[in-house]
């Protein structure tokens, strides 16, 4: 795995600051993104996942551990001589020159005869369909075009990963959700790596191969976007995640599971005592008062055009979703008591 | 408060106007004047002299005796130097204010407040006292001239009265007008940009040339004019620390007026001295514009 690795990153540890001020942002990170993949860096703000790119760039220096780029030991190399170029999150478009000047930078400083400059450029700027904004400023382009121009930019020198800092945070909703294909295709194109960066749940699961969630400096779960939505790992990961129910009940012996009002379930665990289950709002049924593990009250029925989804209140008071795909199907008036049933190889126990 | 809009604004323009009209209209208009006639009485000025082009010709030409108008280039060299001594303190003052204002812009916010209150300092303090205070540190037995010495014996270095004494004095002086909009400049400078640059190949120094001046530019242009501006038209530093030798253009209008009691003719030099400053900005803004399109 590793010699074939695009990114190799090995027991990276980060911190800022010094003494009583000195703030961890890394942990003992390692990770191995493999060639032409979409990898996605997921987290809060103040996860570390921005550090953890910025140090792949070379903007940041590592405290510990090894930053490997095509088999190539980079963890003490400046930015200027690494194989990776950057897409940042306000762009940083050099505002002094035209769209052409900003594509065509990273050429003129490997010393490409002009002809061939003025030939790639034009490839680049073609790929983000920008070939008519050339002799434009950056501050005469939307948003939109500025995120382009940027991608041109990045992708001209043709590195070996093309890092994205949040590319797409800038933008709105509708403008997003193209980008969001046009970067997917364009990673088709190029057949690069891409590692991305983005506190954006969706956007991580819609464009990833794989994504990392992290939390806290550390990457608490690495997966393909199914495994980390269906399966997840650790209660921040479920909750970061999409909607999700949790559930307080109690681990006994043999893989059963006791839920507050008394039912049973058997789940495949090692854990003991005090345990949290989840459950996603689409995975649990409405049935009979009497029939289901929990009972529930429906307290509010939201109608979302593709499914209804019922917030149902536990005995004890929690809130659970519960979302009905079968929009022909009996609805429970509210205020009703029902019963929820919880498909056993959809319920997830949860490390803290 | 009901009338005619139009007189309404005129009426409250007129105080501005009145001001612009009376301190900067009529004083030039006078300096013009004065330059065209003759020097008289005690006063400096024959009010009744016709006005004539003379002492401007005086500026190139002189009348020989047999009534030849021949080349006397001793204001030409004056006005010359006068230009090169700008430009060496302008480039003095970039070469030292660059790294200052990048320096600057980067400090925290308190930090950077006290530093624009210590590079402001010097300004309170009499343009004299400062020049008198380089005298002291510039003459033979001062403490530089002696720091020299004990590091390479050669005799002692005369580091007063030549135009290296007025490019210190001059470029201390005027300092703090190219740090300022340099400071300026940098301070809204977004950082990110030398990152990017980085990363697309370019070393520190590319990044600099590339990046970090272009930008800067209008900084340094405006610093650059503020600095060379009235370094032509200075006249206390060359005087205290060029000993009298090294004249500048200040130096010969200040005379005019002084000893020499020829107001007609220094004022011939001033508006010589304002049409160079004048073509200086001029250049400038057209090389501004230029850049903008």
């Amino acid at each position: 795995m590793t010699d074939s690795s695009a990114v190799s990153i090995r027991s990276v540890s980060k911190g800022f600051g010094r003494g009583a001020a000195a703030v961890r942002v890394l942990e003992d990170v390692s990770v191995e993104i493999g060639q032409r993949e979409f990898f996605t860096l997921l987290g809060p703000s103040g996860c570390g996942k921005t550090t953890l790119l910025r140090l792949i760039a070379g903007f940041e220096t590592a405290d510990q551990g090894k930053i490997i780029i095509e088999g190539q030991d980079v963890t003490q190399a400046p930015p200027f001589r690494r194989p990776v170029n950057t897409v940042f999150q306000n762009y940083a478009l050099f505002p002094h020159l035209t769209v052409e000047q900003n594509v065509g930078f990273a050429l003129v400083e490997q010393q490409m005869p002009a002809d061939k400059i003025r030939a790639r450029v034009g490839e680049s700027l073609e790929m983000v369909r920008m070939q008519s904004f050339a002799r434009r400023r950056p501050a005469e382009l939307s948003g939109g075009q500025q995120q382009r121009v940027a991608l041109a930019r990045a992708l001209a020198p043709r590195p070996k990963v093309l890092l994205l800092d949040e590319p797409l945070s800038a933008l709105d909703l509708k403008l997003r959700k193209e980008m969001q294909i046009e970067l997917k295709l364009l990673q088709a194109e190029a057949g690069i790596t891409f590692l991305f960066v983005t506190h954006d749940q969706e956007e991580a699961l819609t464009l990833s191969d794989r994504v990392a969630v992290m939390q806290g400096g550390r990457i608490l779960q690495m997966g393909a976007p199914r495994d980390i939505y269906e399966t997840p790992t650790h209660r921040f990961v479920a909750d970061f995640i999409g909607d999700i129910n949790l559930i307080e009940a109690e681990a006994l012996p043999g893989n059963a599971i006791r839920l507050a009002g008394g039912a049973q379930i058997v789940v495949p665990h090692q854990a003991q005592g005090k345990v949290t289950l989840a459950i996603r709002p689409e995975r649990a049924r409405i049935v009979a008062p009497d029939a289901g593990h929990l009972q529930a009250r429906v307290v509010h029925t939201a109608y979302l055009g593709t499914a209804l989804v019922h917030k149902l209140a536990l005995s004890d008071g929690a809130t659970f979703l519960l979302r009905q795909s079968d929009l022909d199907g009996t609805q429970p008036p509210i205020g009703s008591t029902v019963g929820l049933s919880l498909p056993a190889d959809s319920l997830r126990v949860l490390l803290q | 408060m009901t009338g005619n809009p139009t007189l309404r604004r005129l009426g409250l323009l007129t105080p501005a106007l009145m001001t612009i009209a009376v301190l900067i209209g009529v004083p030039l208009m006078l300096l013009f004047w004065i330059s065209l006639l003759q020097k008289g009485g005690s006063s400096g000025v024959d009010w009744g002299a016709a006005p004539s082009l003379g002492n401007y010709i005086r500026l190139v030409w002189e009348e020989d005796f047999d009534g030849t108008m021949i080349l006397n280039t001793s204001y030409l060299v004056i006005l010359l130097r006068s230009i090169l001594q700008a430009a060496v303190t302008t480039g003095l003052s970039l070469l030292f204010g660059l790294p200052v204002a990048l320096w600057m812009a980067g400090l925290s916010r308190g930090q950077r407040d006290m530093m624009l209150l210590l590079i402001t300092i010097p300004f309170w303090t009499n343009l004299l006292v400062r020049n008198y205070a380089w005298l002291i540190i510039l003459r033979d037995d001062g403490w530089l001239s002696q720091a020299i010495n004990f590091v390479s014996p050669g005799g002692p270095i005369q580091l007063l009265y030549n135009d290296l004494a007025v490019a210190i004095g001059l470029t201390y002086s005027f300092l703090p007008f190219m740090i300022l909009p340099l400071y300026t400049v940098f301070e809204k400078f977004d950082w990110r940009l030398l990152e990017a640059a980085h990363d697309l190949g370019a070393t520190r120094s590319r990044a600099l040339r590339r990046v970090l001046i272009p930008i800067a530019m209008p900084g340094i242009a405006a610093g650059s004019l503020l600095v060379f501006i009235p370094c032509l038209g200075a006249f206390v530093t060359p005087a205290l620390l060029g000993g009298g030798k090294t004249l500048m253009l200040g130096n010969i209008i200040q005379m005019q007026f002084g000893a020499s009691r020829n107001w007609p003719f220094g004022a011939a030099l001033a508006v010589v001295l304002l049409g160079l400053m004048l073509f200086v900005m001029v250049c400038m803004a057209i090389w501004r514009n230029r850049r903008v399109k």
